[in-house]
């Protein structure tokens, strides 16, 4: 009996030191990781400008993952100077942002596309009234990158990308391809295509630009799920460029950002030279797209066959998606001094670090008079 | 245990028992009796409850995502579930699932059986006991950090092995190789086998430890070889717990999520090569599909795991009653 | 490797015997040639040339017992060979897969790391660290296993003491099946509700999903441990005219107590590593998050899933997923050797 009643209390301290233990330790971590890493975008002098007002409080926020590592670098900078506010990003894709977003579950969301007509309607449950809003907030190149050892500065077109990408070249020394690199020394092994294994907008941007570039060679009726058939897929950006840097004869499409250490093709467009997947490139042609949001609605349509000098044709614009009027009041002063500092010159600016392109002049000014405005 | 008969554990002497109480111990008529009774018994019930509701909250939102879906639920290949109009079908995912679990099946059966035997008949009693602790361990790694292992450091390592299938096996179709990264379903099939190794081990280490010594004995003395001995009467013994060993595990690799979709590479398609791109499985697909999913889009994977939730309910319930029967049979009792 | 059985029988009744040190050359002959050939033939990947001597091991050692021993000898060798190449088949994946977290994990793994959450650290770059995933997965197993453990023990004590008849059986037999639920199916079950009651994702709410995953292993454990206290006991208690929820409570259950815990915490163990149901139900964090029934709450084995995922196939993601996943191995190894000492501590003298 004795030695039951030890055991037992034993069996009782053990849990009791499991949970003694927990308790203790919710009380010894940090979020302080600012200054640890000592890595790109450590807090700049220039942080100096945000303007908290009296924000605070958990921003949370989802959606496309295309934008989450702008919005990481706006992240470090911005709670650097309000110390009161955390953001909490979760990049699970622009459809469950919007939905949650929808449901009232978030303070703002990330999208690659505009909302629809429907998605408009529903808005008004969650913004009382108003409805929500498109606000174009980051730009960025899609760039088709590859690993082919020995080849530099590789030109595609879109014909031949779509090809490419429906399994018709099979090999790197297709003719096609030599057509357009006549001084590059092709070798013969086989082209890997690899495509997105999750629903994406970059995926979404991606076929469309085929579709209208290369109608004939890409019949597909496009969206975020990958259609053609053939090909190897991985998950995210992230895991394509994983796959890319690691496979040889890769070939991928990824934003600029994912697309850091692996070579990018040279798109050739109307202009007289094929263009290179940067952020100046991209930004020239976004400012080709056209605004077709009504009222604050700043929805913009791309033009993905545009004819500018450097203008390269392969973009994708994110938005932020907030209430017009009727933000809920808890974050309110969060969401709106957040946005305004992403839409602030500091803001747009740091975009070109982290590999994105800041939106054009005309449309940005735009944006900072809506998110004045929001309420 | 002998530490409870020693002292039983009752409060001090207690006089003999009236026959009043002698009676009301033997049913639950104390009021204590009734409420304990009564909350177990809620319990057993509170778990079928939890079943029904499971396979009922699954029906329903299915229902919801099939009445919306243009395609063929069971035979269409395609899943577009978040498009206008929503398609999409199972057929690549069922068709995946049972692939790779298969392959994993003929890798890790025989293991199994041969570590197993070794713990058992072939390694000195220390060394049995040591490996057969590790093994017991190794079942309780974190399935995510299998499919971390795989997709860094297994996958670089298989492009080897599988030029060579490509080169010597590559006719067969089965075992063409296009090139690119080894993240196929065989790679996901030499994955699952690794993580289902321990648990099928284990269960057949216990049945071949109970398998009767004395016909062992005697055919060792009759000059059997040690194989002749394993062949003649322990792997008879052990057939239905070993195949009841294998269903348990299958029913681990059908459901398996997080080491699938971190290794493979799907899509949606059916390739008569093992190697190359071709199909998902079902819990992989939710996995890395559920991030973008659309509400219809949640619904139509909510369907896909109500398939899932009825393949491995009958797997297991198979192997359960191959189980019982033994049991019945051997009137083996644990 | 040569076995006792082949030495006891003097050799000549059956004819020539294989040295006991064969196995153990053509081992050595085998692994060498192994790598012979692959350097010869250029084979980079290390499971080409154990490929190759494992099939050269088997095949020597046959060939050679046929010739020395005769046939059934040769098929008893060839068992053998084939028995040890299964068990170091399965050993060398096992040991590189703790090998490469061990050595991969250790590269980031400090105080710092253990105490920092991610905070503004962005994926790809160096620094943060797994503080956050350690509460949200602390709190939500625990939070579970205070779901999980009574239900399933009071299932346990009806099915063994009062369980007869339909219901029980019903009972046993869905809990077998039970055990086989795929995760991400509890985790859907979850999920569903969530949306009728238009819920957001919360730590409580992987809770539920990990205790249902964990109820029937916890059944399971304690209707073992509960049939072996032996009836004696309780029929002196019953005799003595306790009670019967009073003979459970104070002498069953307490006889049985090591072996309902080692089989809890091998269940707590168990569910510590499921991704699945975390990663639809309670979405993953940067920041510190200690209150499990509100707000999205980080867990190891989700963690390590994002860094691996959203790494971009960055060097500082991968170091931090292997620290990551070296920790959740170590607690999960922690509670598996205690639970295994108490088994042990508490176990019956006799039996095997």
């Amino acid at each position: 009996m004795k030695l039951q009643r030890k055991n037992r209390l034993r069996a009782l301290s053990l849990g009791a030191v499991a949970v003694s233990g927990a308790l203790a330790l919710t009380a010894c971590g940090s979020d302080d990781t600012g200054g640890g890493s000592g890595a790109s975008g450590a807090p700049s002098a220039a942080a100096g400008s945000i303007k908290c007002d009296d924000a605070k409080g958990e921003l949370l926020a989802a959606g496309s993952s295309a934008q989450k590592n702008a919005i990481d670098a706006w992240m470090k900078q911005y709670t650097a100077s309000c110390k009161d506010v955390r953001i909490n990003y979760n990049p699970n894709g622009s459809g469950a942002g919007i939905t949650n977003f929808l449901q009232g579950q978030t303070a703002f969301a990330g999208s690659d596309s505009p909302l629809d007509a429907e998605e408009i309607a529903k808005s008004k449950e969650v913004c009382k009234d108003s409805q929500a809003i498109d606000l174009p907030m980051v730009g960025g190149p899609i760039a088709v990158s590859y690993n082919l050892p020995g080849v530099d500065g590789l030109v595609l077109d879109a014909p031949t990308l779509a090809k490419i990408f429906d399994d018709k070249i099979k090999t790197w020394d297709d003719e096609a391809i030599a057509k357009l690199n006549p001084d590059a020394k092709l070798p013969g092994t086989k082209i890997q295509t690899f495509h997105r294994s999750d629903d994406s907008g970059t995926t979404d941007n991606f076929t469309k630009y085929l579709k209208a570039a290369a109608a004939d060679n890409w019949k597909y009726e496009g969206g975020k799920a990958w259609q053609a058939k053939g090909g190897q897929s991985a998950s995210g950006s992230s895991g394509l460029a994983q796959q890319v840097t690691q496979t040889a004869g890769a070939i991928s499409y990824m934003e600029l950002s994912y697309a850091k250490d692996a070579q990018t093709v040279h798109v050739k467009t109307g202009a007289a030279t094929p263009v290179e997947a940067t952020v100046d490139n991209a930004t020239k042609a976004i400012a080709e797209a056209k605004v077709v949001g009504e009222g604050s609605d700043l929805a913009l349509e791309l033009n993905y066959e545009p004819t500018a000098d450097g203008a390269y044709p392969i973009t994708l614009v994110t938005y932020e998606i907030a209430c017009e009027k009727g933000n809920k009041a808890e974050t309110l002063a969060a969401t709106k001094s957040f946005l305004t500092y992403v839409a602030s010159e500091e803001g747009q600016a740091i975009l070109k670090d982290a590999s994105y392109a800041p939106m054009p002049e005309e449309i940005i000014t735009k944006v900072r008079e809506t998110v004045a405005n929001l309420s | 245990m002998d530490i409870s008969t020693q002292d039983a554990p009752v409060p001090p002497p207690a006089p003999a028992p009236s026959l009043e109480q002698k009676r009301a111990s033997r049913g639950a008529t104390r009021p204590g009796d009734r409420v304990f009774l009564g909350l177990s018994r809620g319990s057993g019930i509170l778990l079928l409850v939890i079943m029904a509701a499971i396979a009922g909250f699954l029906t329903y939102r299915a229902a919801l995502a099939i009445s919306e879906d243009e395609a063929n639920f069971l035979t269409s290949f395609e899943w577009d579930a978040n498009g206008t109009p929503p398609k999409f079908g199972i057929a690549v995912l069922a068709y995946g699932t049972v692939i790779s679990s298969v392959i994993a099946m003929v890798i890790a059966v025989p293991i199994s059986v041969g570590i197993a035997l070794f713990i058992t008949h072939y390694a000195p009693r220390r060394l049995g006991g040591v490996i057969s602790y590790v093994i017991d361990l190794l079942a309780a790694v974190p399935s995510i950090v299998y499919g971390l292992w795989g997709a860094l450091v297994l996958v670089p390592h298989l492009n080897g092995l599988y030029g060579w299938l490509d080169d010597y096996l590559g006719w067969t179709g089965v075992f063409e190789w296009q090139g690119g990264a080894a993240r196929s379903l065989f790679t996901v099939g030499i994955l699952l086998a690794i993580m289902i190794l321990p648990i099928v081990t284990n269960v057949s280490r216990e049945v071949f430890r109970q398998s009767p010594q004395m016909i062992e004995e005697a055919a060792l003395a009759l000059g059997a070889t040690r194989w002749e001995v394993i062949r003649m009467s322990v792997l008879p013994f052990g057939r239905s717990g070993v195949i009841s060993a294998s269903m348990l595990g299958l029913g681990r690799a059908l459901g398996e999520t997080m080491a699938v979709a971190t290794v493979l590479s799907p899509s949606f398609l059916i390739n008569a090569s093992l190697l190359d791109p071709g199909g998902g499985t079902f819990a992989q697909n939710i996995a890395s599909k559920f991030g973008e999913a659309t509400p219809v889009g949640r619904d139509a994977l909510i369907a896909s795991g109500l398939v899932l939730f009825v393949i491995t309910l009958l797997v297991n319930g198979a192997a359960r009653a191959i189980i019982a029967r033994r049991k019945e049979y051997s009137g083996a009792n644990a | 490797m040569s076995h006792a059985v082949t030495e006891k029988r003097p050799s000549s009744l059956k004819g020539g015997s294989l040295p006991r040190w064969s196995a153990w050359a053509v081992a050595l002959a085998a692994t060498g040639a192994g790598l012979g050939i692959s350097a010869a033939a250029g084979l980079d990947s290390s499971i080409q040339w154990a490929l190759i001597a494992a099939l050269l091991f088997v095949l020597v050692n046959y060939v050679l017992a046929v010739r020395v021993e005769g046939r059934r000898q040769a098929k008893d060798r060839l068992a053998t060979s084939l028995v040890w190449v299964a068990f170091l088949l399965a050993v060398i994946p096992l040991a590189s897969l703790i090998w490469e977290t061990v050595s991969r994990g250790l590269k980031v793994f400090d105080v710092y790391f253990l105490t920092h959450s991610m905070g503004v650290v962005s994926d790809t770059e160096p620094g943060g660290g797994i503080y956050h995933a350690i509460i949200g997965t602390l709190e939500q197993v625990a939070l579970a296993t205070l779901i999980a453990v009574p239900i399933g023990v009071l299932t346990a004590v009806y099915l063994v003491e009062y369980g007869r008849g339909r219901l029980a059986k019903t009972v046993t037999f869905f809990v077998d099946v039970m055990t086989g639920i795929p995760s991400i199916v509890a985790g859907l079950f979850i999920l569903s509700i969530m949306l009728i009651l238009d819920l957001q994702p919360f730590g409580f709410a992987g809770s539920l999903a990990l205790a249902i995953l964990m109820m029937p292993v916890v059944v399971r454990s304690t209707e073992e441990m509960l049939k072996l206290v032996p009836n004696e006991l309780r029929e002196a208690s019953l005799a003595l005219g306790v009670p019967k929820w009073r003979t459970i409570m104070k002498v069953v259950l307490p006889t049985s107590i090591g072996g309902i815990t080692t089989g809890v915490m091998l269940a707590v163990a168990r569910i510590m590593g499921e991704t699945a149901p975390v990663l639809l139900l309670v979405w993953g964090a940067d920041y510190i998050n200690n209150n499990p029934f509100e707000g999205a709450q980080a867990s190891l084995p989700l963690y390590i899933y994002e860094q691996y995922a959203n790494s971009a196939g960055s060097p500082a993601a991968y170091n931090r997923a292997w620290a990551a996943a070296l920790a959740l191995i170590a607690i999960v190894m922690i509670l598996n050797l205690a639970a295994r000492g108490i088994a042990r501590w508490k176990a019956p003298k006799t039996g095997r």
